[in-house]
């Protein structure tokens, strides 16, 4: 595959469920060597784009070439050059880690020799070289998702499809888990990945958030950040309850979020805005240290995006 | 006897055969306080929260709800705790509506009570819509909102959470931690598992498990500030040689990839030694931006207190 053909691209892609349109047109392209993420609202359709691009899920119209083959024409060549981890995914129990991480590789016809060289790589990349011989039915939700990792990179895929990859996991296993996502681009390995979490978001080259089947936003995390309208401003306050009050009465403010000890506060327009903001809190004796305005951070985004959309009031 | 505490532990304790779950906590929670209990998976986080319950026996220590022994008065603790379990526990063949009805009749919610919560409930959890759905139908974020609705049915002064959002968007996670705080107002004391750290910043307390004992104790930023070390991102050109470069490092506690970027955690100094670091990669060959400080999170304290000493554990 050249390096100019992306290894993702799809176009018009469709999948109806009855009446619901769960995917709804989407055209992308995903450069080799991207991490993608794919954000959005429960429902929106990640997952059954996902399927579609794996091969699993036939598409009503449109099209998807992934690694080079076309999914509608040829899905059994897609499968063979992608990994797909789907979201509820089953080890076999009663098999140890390793003896489950072979028994892929044989389904997928890579050499012995092959596989016992990338397994050790992973396992250790993933800290499981200890926890080898373990039996799968006892590991826990962070191993297990490892693992599954570990399995879907054993036929050495040029794009690696991952279904909301880290949910239920803990921070240590997810640090491992993007130790080893983030060294494949260099080895030419596109990534393709869904998250509920945006700080895990933010990690990523590019992101397309979907709403009801359709990309809403499309760019890297810091454009996203930038379609927020308006300003974040974070308020430290004693009494959360007093200056909510207060900013909700200001028809300048958007949102107010709790974060932390601090409030995230949307207000609309620019400079003279925050000033009103600032003006409110001061009177009931908030100073302006405890003002400051942020960078709006990629949650923000979400929220933002989709309430252009409508989706939220 | 301490009432003023919701949750109180001495030396609890529970062993699986030889596998130690929970070794000895003394953890205090505060009557009207939303604790996070936070720790690493397979840690001992939901065999302390079974024993809380009363639904798993301590094989040493004590713990108390609301100045009640656990394993004296088992009953009275069940009426004064609401209990959400980490995966879906209710009936997948009876409706929303008939899940709650149950649920209220188990915890004796007075007849002449229980349609008017319920009715309140399916309306504050966004359930209306799916009130004669069966349970087994739901979405996921969906079935979370029903088992909350029926953990807080007969008005519990202590709700324990285990991971009540995985798998749930933010938009739902906001909602679902808006009403943990309507129910603070009230006077209703939570206690909450997550992986998720935006969620931990909306705790008051948080406690961090490792292994089965508690190795931190505090506020959101009493947690921060215990992260140790400043903490810079470059952007690199060669994301994986810069990690290789930057894990030998022994004046570092750290490196973690971030999209093109590049995290690591000084154990001693500031900007200077930041600004070195950097330039000592660029003579590595690694091509690479300026060091910019990142404001610490409550992720890089998790992981530099328990990020080597994780044995992954078993599964809970």
């Amino acid at each position: 595959m050249s390096s100019a053909e992306p290894a993702l691209r799809t176009d018009g892609l469709t999948r109806r469920f009855g009446q619901t349109v769960a995917v709804d047109g989407v055209s992308l392209e995903v450069p080799t060597g991207d991490i993608l993420g794919l954000i959005g609202p429960d429902g929106a359709g990640k997952t059954t784009f996902m399927r579609l691009i794996s091969g699993v899920l036939v598409a009503d119209s449109g099209s998807a070439i992934v690694a080079g083959h076309d999914v509608t024409k040829d899905p059994e060549a897609v499968k063979r050059h992608i990994g797909y981890l789907p979201q509820a995914f089953s080890l076999y129990a009663d098999l140890s880690i390793e003896e489950n991480i072979d028994f892929r590789g044989d389904l997928y016809l890579v050499p012995r020799d092959e596989v016992e060289a990338l397994k050790e790589e992973l396992l250790e990349m993933t800290d499981l070289l200890r926890f080898r011989r373990r039996l799968a039915g006892r590991l826990s939700g962070g191993m297990k998702q490892k693992v599954g990792l570990i399995c879907a990179l054993i036929n050495r895929p040029k794009v690696l499809i991952l279904d909301e990859p880290t949910t239920g996991v803990d921070p240590i296993s997810r640090r491992d888990f993007w130790r080893i996502i983030s060294q494949l681009p260099d080895q030419g390995v596109t990534v393709v990945l869904s998250s509920p979490y945006m700080d895990e978001a933010a990690r990523c080259k590019h992101l397309v958030m979907i709403g009801r089947g359709r990309v809403l936003a499309k760019g890297t995390p810091p454009e996203l950040r930038g379609r927020v309208r308006g300003r974040i401003v974070e308020v430290l306050a004693a009494d959360v309850r007093a200056a909510t009050r207060v900013l909700n009465d200001l028809p300048c403010v958007r949102r107010i979020t709790p974060f932390g000890d601090a409030l995230h506060v949307q207000i609309e327009a620019g400079g003279q805005e925050v000033a009103i903001a600032r003006d409110a809190l001061g009177r009931i004796g908030i100073g302006d240290s405890a003002v400051q305005e942020v960078a709006p951070t990629l949650e923000d985004a979400f929220m933002d995006i989709l309430a252009q959309e409508g989706r939220v009031a | 006897m301490p009432e003023d505490l919701a949750i109180r532990t001495e030396g609890l304790t529970k062993r699986f055969g030889d596998f130690t779950a929970v070794d000895h906590i003394d953890l205090k929670v505060e009557t009207g306080e939303i604790f996070g209990f936070l720790g690493a998976n397979g840690c001992g986080k939901s065999t302390t929260i079974r024993m809380l319950c009363g639904l798993l026996a301590p094989t040493e220590g004590k713990a108390f709800v609301a100045g009640m022994d656990v394993e004296r008065e088992p009953e009275r603790i069940r009426a004064t705790i609401g209990y959400v379990a980490q995966f879906f526990h209710l009936y997948g063949d009876m409706t929303v509506r008939e899940n709650m009805e149950l649920f209220g009749g188990i915890y004796g919610v007075p007849d002449d009570e229980l349609a008017s919560r319920i009715g309140w409930w399916i309306e504050r959890l966004d359930l209306t819509a799916y009130r004669d759905v069966l349970g087994a139908d739901l979405a996921m974020g969906t079935q979370r909102r029903l088992s909350l609705a029926c953990a807080v049915l007969h008005a519990p002064k202590l709700l324990l959470l285990d991971e009540p959002t995985s798998a749930v968007d933010p938009l739902a996670r906001r909602e679902f931690f808006d009403v943990i705080g309507e129910l603070q107002d009230q006077g209703t004391t939570v206690l909450v598992t997550t992986h998720v750290m935006d969620e931990a910043e909306r705790c008051n307390r948080l406690s961090l498990m490792d292994r089965g004992r508690i190795r931190a104790v505090g506020t959101p930023a009493e947690i921060k500030a215990m992260s140790g070390g400043r903490i810079y991102s470059v952007e690199v050109s060669d994301l994986s040689r810069a990690l290789e470069a930057l894990e030998g490092r022994r004046d570092l506690r750290g490196a973690q990839p971030f999209g093109r970027q590049v995290q690591f955690q000084l154990r001693d100094g500031g900007q200077g030694e930041a600004d070195q670091i950097a330039a000592w990669l660029g003579r590595q060959g690694v091509e690479c931006g300026p060091a910019s400080p990142v404001r610490p999170t409550i992720e890089h304290t998790f992981l530099s207190i328990l990020g080597s000493a994780s044995d992954g554990g078993e599964g809970e």
